[in-house]
């Protein structure tokens, strides 16, 4: 039976994570290579195609936007795990900390004393202009002052073998139910490479995320609840995952009703009171009162109950602001302005086209650029200069120049690779991003595994799941 | 529990039991076809209006046709109740109340699921396909029902689920004894004839009550296979034992066991209570079909009063 040969495996003009650039294996992913070069392509084959079928039996599918209703897919999950040694793990850790607390208390400031504004470290107009920017929240502190409690920041390793923050995420940051299963799948794929490997834990996630839930409620026993959209919704499947897992109620707009500015669910024996909403549905959609009024996903009256402090809501509202990839831009600055300290993971370099030198040389050079959206996610509303056409090109000039402050753009960076099995069951380069997931409570942990989203298309850089993307687990060594 | 969940567990359990007695009707008629003479609209028909569906499969098909008949109570996408549409919609109210029942059960509904998508796209069936589907929905049914029992506390969502099975389960043995009833005793020349016993046989089948009827009553009689199936207080798919199963529950979700704290309470109490008060050859006397027919409307009536009493947001809110 045919083993599988790596020798021709081609790491050309990438950083690629399991192999250097002479083609030798690295360290932390020795002991994997040889179990996979045992293997026969058969058994390899074999192992992914009951992957799939275990994530159909979970049913951790989901619904595409804009596609038809009632189609399913699962997120592809490839058996080839990414692997993180301790040393570049402490690193990412110490870099999120230090930029979710700036964060935090960035969040903080622009809704109460604006300091930052003040102090012109951000222009104030690129703060009041954001649609996530919420006027209504302005003099409000949250419980204990935090106000993301809950961060699935986007990072990427370039050419040079560096981590970059691409997005921080900071308002439903979704697929830590992924970085879940699929560590239970693979601990099925390969038990006795866990046995040699000491791979750091991640079940522990939902522990930390009831008690950090809990923790914002001055209630003994508090009710925590998940707030969805519905079955319909892309995510979920996360979303019940979560409740379950916590042992939370899940509940939707409609099973929640506010009276005397308290928030209550209906139950078969009557009303009972909530205390945390850990609310999956976005800001604009919580309180038809207040935001869209239009939303049928919300509960009226929400927004008053959460500025009475009857209720919390996490991550709270508001935070959205940071996630504006205009915003994004001066999160060096950010850093440096709360804690005096430089940023230890670095943005990618940003240029923010409401500035008139950024938006020529944006302009200029299009078609070296990726070009962003501010308000957009999920891999929407983007333009990869290198791949676009002409017509394309001038399309987004034409907007860029409409709306200036709507758009930023960035070097395209070469995502680093992990080999990965094709549909030809070949093992290729696929390029990968890295969501790793973080809880602020009394202090900011970092959970030590991550969801690894790649993109399965040959040379694709779009890892999103609504655009062709996978998943692999994420290993993090304790050595 | 919310409202909406109590409801959606409900639903889940009414429709996982209507996909397993469809599953188990259909796979009697097979059986019984293939022994009797070739008319496929005698043979066919009545099991579209035992379901209650005959003003549809007449608009859709018309004509009956075998073939036709299984793919519209199995497949047919049109057909609010068809195993396949049971299925789906059991399987959509799983999903939304997944934090209620365990990784067994979601595990099993799931598999149910991708059974009969992956059949239903099928195009062609030979009577060995199709016989395996139905053992499949049954069984997978079955499975189903002893995971819920094994892995699900007797909470409120318990109560609330076992509402649902018995009250369909009530339902459909009261619909299969009606329209059999009356095909049977119709054909009264050949009362007594093998043909008569084939087919009395397959109605017992049909609500596998066969093994025990021949236990209690040994002989096979019109008068006591009617009394098995209406009023045994031990077989547990008679009408009667599924009344008091449910009332059991309904006891309990409404909190008190002397009287009546809820219309749904009161309903499911006095019906239970006629038949606990009743004898068969009352029934007969009166007419086997009206007898039935009322039951049936009674049913109807309790669900929607459990509705109201449970499930709606309209009490809480005042």
């Amino acid at each position: 039976m045919p083993k599988l040969d790596l020798s021709a495996y081609d790491t050309k003009g990438f950083h690629d994570e399991m192999f250097d650039e002479n083609n030798v294996v690295r360290p932390n992913y020795q002991l994997f290579l040889e179990r996979l070069e045992k293997m026969s392509i058969r058994k390899l084959k074999n192992l992914q195609h009951a992957t799939d079928r275990s994530q159909l039996s979970l049913g951790m599918t989901f619904n595409v936007y804009n596609d038809n209703q009632g189609v399913e897919r699962i997120l592809h999950l490839d058996i080839i795990p990414r692997i993180i040694n301790n040393k570049e793990w402490t690193h990412l850790e110490k870099g999120l900390q230090q930029r979710i607390r700036a964060l935090n208390l960035f969040i903080q400031d622009i809704y109460n004393d604006q300091k930052v504004l003040k102090d012109k470290i951000i222009p104030k107009e690129m703060i009041f202009s954001s649609v996530s920017y919420l006027k209504e929240l302005e003099g409000f502190k949250p419980p204990k002052d935090v106000w993301c409690h809950i961060t699935g920041s986007d990072l990427i390793k370039g050419g040079d073998g560096q981590y970059y923050v691409l997005e921080d995420n900071l308002r439903c940051p979704s697929g830590v139910s992924y970085m879940l299963e699929n560590r239970e799948i693979l601990k099925r794929t390969f038990p006795e490479l866990f046995e040699k490997l000491d791979v750091r834990p991640v079940n522990n996630y939902t522990h930390i995320l009831r008690d950090t839930l809990e923790s914002l409620s001055e209630v003994d026993n508090p009710t925590v609840v998940v707030l969805t959209p519905g079955t319909y919704n892309s995510a979920y499947f996360e979303h019940s995952y979560l409740a379950q897992q916590m042992g939370a109620e899940l509940v939707e707009g409609r099973d929640l009703i506010v009276k005397n500015d308290i928030v209550y669910m209906i139950t078969t024996n009557g009303l009972q009171r909530v205390d945390v909403i850990y609310r999956r549905v976005d800001d604009d959609f919580i309180d038809p009162e207040v935001f869209n009024k239009q939303s049928l996903l919300g509960t009226p009256g929400l927004f008053r109950a959460y500025l009475k402090g009857n209720v919390v809501l996490v991550n709270a509202p508001g935070t959205g602001v940071v996630d504006d990839k205009a915003v994004y831009a001066y999160i060096p600055r950010i850093i440096k302005y709360y804690l005096g300290e430089d940023m230890i993971l670095p943005n990618v370099k940003t240029y923010i086209c409401a500035e008139e030198s950024d938006c020529k040389y944006v302009i200029e050079n299009i078609a070296k650029l990726v070009v962003k959206q501010t308000d957009a996610s999920g891999g929407y509303g983007m333009l990869i200069g290198p791949k676009s056409t002409k017509k394309e090109q001038e399309e987004f000039i034409a907007k860029i120049k409409q709306k200036p402050r709507n758009y930023i753009a960035q070097p395209m960076i070469n995502l680093s690779r992990v080999p990965t099995i094709t549909e030809e069951n070949t093992i290729e380069g696929r390029h990968v991003d890295l969501r790793p997931y973080a809880l602020f409570g009394d202090d900011i942990k970092i959970i030590p595994g991550a969801l690894t989203r790649v993109a399965l298309k040959k040379g694709s850089i779009v890892v999103n799941s609504s655009q062709g993307g996978g998943s692999k687990d994420t290993w993090v060594l304790n050595r | 529990m919310l409202g909406r969940v109590a409801n959606t567990i409900y639903w889940m359990n009414r429709y996982l039991e209507r996909a397993e007695n469809y599953a188990r009707f259909m796979d009697v008629n097979f059986n019984l076809s293939l022994e009797l003479s070739p008319n496929e609209e005698q043979q066919w028909k009545p099991l579209v209006v035992i379901t209650g569906d005959w003003p549809l499969y007449d608009s859709l098909h018309g004509k009956v046709e075998k073939t036709k008949v299984i793919h519209f109570m199995a497949f047919e996408a049109e057909n609010p109740n068809s195993i396949y549409n049971c299925i789906v919609n059991a399987r959509e109210n799983a999903r939304a109340i997944r934090t209620e029942i365990t990784k067994e059960v979601w595990e099993q509904i799931n598999a149910l699921y991708y059974l009969v998508k992956e059949t239903s796209k099928q195009k062609r069936f030979n009577n060995g396909d199709v016989r395996h589907f139905f053992n499949d929905i049954k069984n997978g049914c079955q499975l189903l029902y002893g995971m819920y029992d094994a892995t699900i506390s007797r909470n409120e969502g318990w109560d609330f689920a076992k509402l649902g099975q018995f009250l369909e389960r009530a339902d459909k043995t009261s619909r299969v004894l009606d329209v059999k009833y009356h095909l049977l005793l119709g054909s009264a020349k050949q009362v007594g004839s093998s043909l008569d016993l084939i087919q009395w046989t397959a109605l017992l089948k049909s609500v596998s009550a066969y093994d025990m009827y021949r236990k209690k009553y040994g002989k096979l009689s019109s008068s006591c296979i009617a009394e098995f199936l209406i009023l045994d207080t031990d077989f547990p798919r008679s009408i009667l034992s599924c009344l008091i199963s449910a009332e059991k529950s309904i006891v309990r979700l409404s909190g008190s066991s002397f009287g009546y704290s809820n219309t749904a309470q009161k309903q499911l109490g006095a019906l239970k209570a006629q038949l606990e008060y009743t004898d068969i050859h009352d029934i007969i006397e009166k007419g086997m079909h009206e007898y039935l027919d009322d039951i049936q409307g009674k049913l109807n009536a309790i669900s929607s009063s459990i509705y109201d009493a449970f499930f709606s947001i309209e009490p809480h809110i005042s």
